[in-house]
């Protein structure tokens, strides 16, 4: 361990970092008879200078990979530094950073060296070490390699809070085009399996409490947005269905960083798809946790989420007709789809308004976007926004009230991406 | 007006509270001993932490409200904030004054501060199970050193001695000059004298671990490796990561 391990770390960190997921929460892992370590609600241990959390360890076990994926840095065909880490090398690292409180856990994954088994192999191998071994109770996520055989599959979900398998693109054409050695079929199987596992294991543990648990924070994915043509309609209706059919607790989206000069791919120089990604993400919250269905956020009519208003405002203007909701009579339901009221101030307005009718002043106390919600709902005053507003007016109102953070990006220029 | 002067305990604020009630002061102001100031205009008196007092305050008050909101309320007194006595006062009236509990009536205004100033707290607690960094010593103690902006080291014990059950670990508020110390077995507080000299790094050598700044180079390096540059975000780093909790954190010691 020392300037080789360094030198290991920084080509393998580097790899790994296009995996967006570093989420450490969702699974309920206790501390095991006075071992090290436990993983509940998730921790970001530090942020990158970029913004992004840093919870995990992650980092590929090699980046060696005979696959030749376009959008990928670790392609057979690309000129980098290969390395590799021995499996205990990876287990000293995840002990060490964890005893001194860096991070929840490992997030491991790997290029694909001789066959998608062998590498398999080698993960559930080092999760394996680190719970049997050092009885470490911390986060494992451990990457599914497509093609891997269904008892290594088992085996690693016995060891792992949470598996993944990378859908990669949005849809069959592009990942055809981009990755011509990765097979859509391969990447559903696994998923597929590890659902049936995951939900029989779900079943035995309420029939017997001291059953192992199975991959207790479940399965997620992720898709490279920005590189292939596809709408925000295909991308969103393709993470609803992984949400309701596949039962995934996350659809990330990453998007795409121009690391090469392949002319299927956007060139070095395109700026990242931000403002997208993000987007993407309030409308992937708005279908988890506001009850929206995803038909709601984009429809044939509107494939693309709005650039410069977020997808709730933009749903509200399309729908003015429910409008204005009254604050103090309203469901839960119907005031968390107001534009400006999120969901921990929504149950904030239904349990005090039991004591008292709500009032502008009292609204604004309790942290609500009033600049935004004034449009929309009407309160114990005789003050209210003038009803006949047209959508666009409301939109102009709002937008030319708070400078957004992405107001720079508003050139008509990036508007034609 | 009256100013009612504690020692500062959570177990002293309750005793005032019911000393209040004892001898029916009206309008009155519950200032720590060390913060209060003299005012020849005000009446001062003080009040001695008694365990049988603050006892039936709390019981009162458990009788009311439910176990979360007590809980609220002694996290937002350790947000140590200049007049929060008073607040949690008002609070507490409010509470006896009221048939029906109003934990979650949120159009009061102190329900509502106490509400988010225990959010602010809390959310302290949980930068701290962040940010906190540990070092190996020579003796195997994995030591960190923090500033935090309220006092929330009472409220950590339980996070670290569930998490590192099997190392021995030393937690040092170098503000409030205490510390929380785990010994494998029991979670003791402890006030030490001690020299910042030896977190800063510049006699790795003679207290650490001989792999101590291995590890905290490797650290590094990760940090620096997960960057992706073409995102590069200030704006959003600053904002997860303020300027005041750098001095204490590994990955922020590289220049």
């Amino acid at each position: 361990m020392s300037d080789r391990t360094l030198e290991k770390l920084s080509i393998l960190a580097d790899a790994a970092k296009y995996d967006v997921s570093c989420s450490s929460s969702g699974s309920d892992r206790k501390n095991k008879d006075k071992g090290l370590g436990n993983a509940s609600n998730g921790i970001c241990h530090a942020y990158t200078e970029d913004g992004r959390c840093v919870s995990l360890l992650k980092i590929l076990l090699t980046n060696h990979c005979i696959f030749d994926c376009a959008y990928c840095v670790s392609r057979k065909s690309n000129d980098v530094k290969r390395a590799a880490f021995t499996v205990q090398e990876v287990v000293d690292l995840t002990i060490n950073f964890y005893r001194r409180n860096y991070i929840e856990g490992l997030f491991l994954s790997s290029g694909i060296f001789k066959n998608a088994d062998y590498t398999m192999e080698r993960l559930v191998l080092v999760a394996r070490k680190l719970r049997e071994e050092h009885n470490f109770n911390g986060y494992i996520h451990l990457k599914t390699i497509p093609g891997a055989s269904d008892e290594l599959l088992k085996e690693a979900g016995l060891y792992a809070d949470r598996l993944s398998v990378n859908v990669e693109m949005p849809t069959e054409q592009s990942l055809k085009l981009l990755a011509p050695d990765k097979k859509r079929e391969d990447m559903i199987q696994p998923m597929n399996y590890l659902k049936g596992a995951i939900i029989a294991n779900r079943e035995e543990k309420k029939l017997f409490k001291k059953a192992p648990q199975f991959a207790p924070a479940g399965q997620s994915t992720q898709m490279v947005i920005g590189a292939t043509p596809e709408s925000d309609l295909e991308v969103l209706f393709m993470a609803s269905q992984f949400y309701k059919q596949m039962q995934l607790k996350r659809v990330y989206y990453s998007g795409y960083v121009p690391i090469s000069n392949d002319n299927r791919l956007p060139a070095i120089g395109t700026p990242v798809p931000m403002i997208r990604e993000n987007r993407l993400y309030q409308a992937d919250w708005l279908m988890r946790f506001y009850g929206f269905k995803v038909n709601e956020i984009v429809s044939p009519e509107n494939p693309h989420l709005d650039i410069d208003i977020d997808p709730k405002l933009s749903w509200a203007l399309r729908n003015l007709q429910i409008f204005p909701v009254d604050i103090n009579k309203a469901d839960l339901q119907v005031i968390m789809r107001i534009p400006g009221i999120g969901v921990q101030s929504a149950k904030k307005i239904v349990s005090a308004r039991q004591f008292s009718k709500l009032t502008w002043e009292h609204l604004k106390k309790i942290g609500i976007a009033v600049n935004r919600a004034r449009y929309f709902i009407t309160c114990q005053s005789k003050e209210f926004e003038l009803k006949d507003l047209m959508p666009m007016q409301i939109k102009q109102r709002i937008l030319s009230q708070g400078a957004s953070k992405y107001q720079p990006n508003f050139s008509p220029q990036i508007k034609l991406f | 007006m009256v100013t009612l002067t504690y020692d500062g305990s959570f177990e002293g604020l309750l005793t005032a509270i019911f000393e209040i009630y004892e001898y029916r002061f009206s309008d009155v102001s519950i200032v720590p001993a060390d913060r209060a100031q003299a005012n020849v205009f005000n009446d001062h008196r003080q009040s001695t932490s008694d365990p049988v007092k603050a006892e039936r305050v709390w019981l009162g008050l458990k009788k009311k409200v439910s176990t979360a909101a007590l809980n609220q309320l002694h996290r937002a007194f350790l947000s140590e904030l200049p007049g929060i006595e008073d607040k949690l006062y008002q609070y507490v009236l409010y509470v006896f004054s009221s048939k029906l509990s109003v934990e979650y009536d949120y159009s009061n205004s102190f329900v509502l501060f106490i509400k988010q100033t225990d959010q602010k707290v809390r959310r302290e607690k949980h930068r701290m199970e962040a940010f906190i960094r540990f070092q190996l010593t020579g003796d195997g103690l994995y030591y960190a050193i923090c500033q935090p902006d309220y006092n929330v080291l009472p409220l950590l014990q339980n996070h670290f001695r569930e998490r590192y059950a099997d190392q021995r670990w030393l937690i040092y508020d170098s503000t409030r000059k205490y510390g929380i110390y785990y010994d494998l077995n029991t979670v003791e507080t402890v006030s030490l004298s001690f020299s910042e000299e030896a977190g800063s790094g510049k006699n790795l050598q003679a207290v650490f671990d001989e792999k101590e700044e291995l590890y905290q180079q490797l650290w590094q390096q990760y940090f620096t490796s997960v960057n992706i540059v073409a995102r590069k975000n200030t704006k959003l780093h600053l904002q997860h990561m303020p300027r005041r909790y750098w001095k204490y954190l590994t990955e922020k010691q590289v220049q």
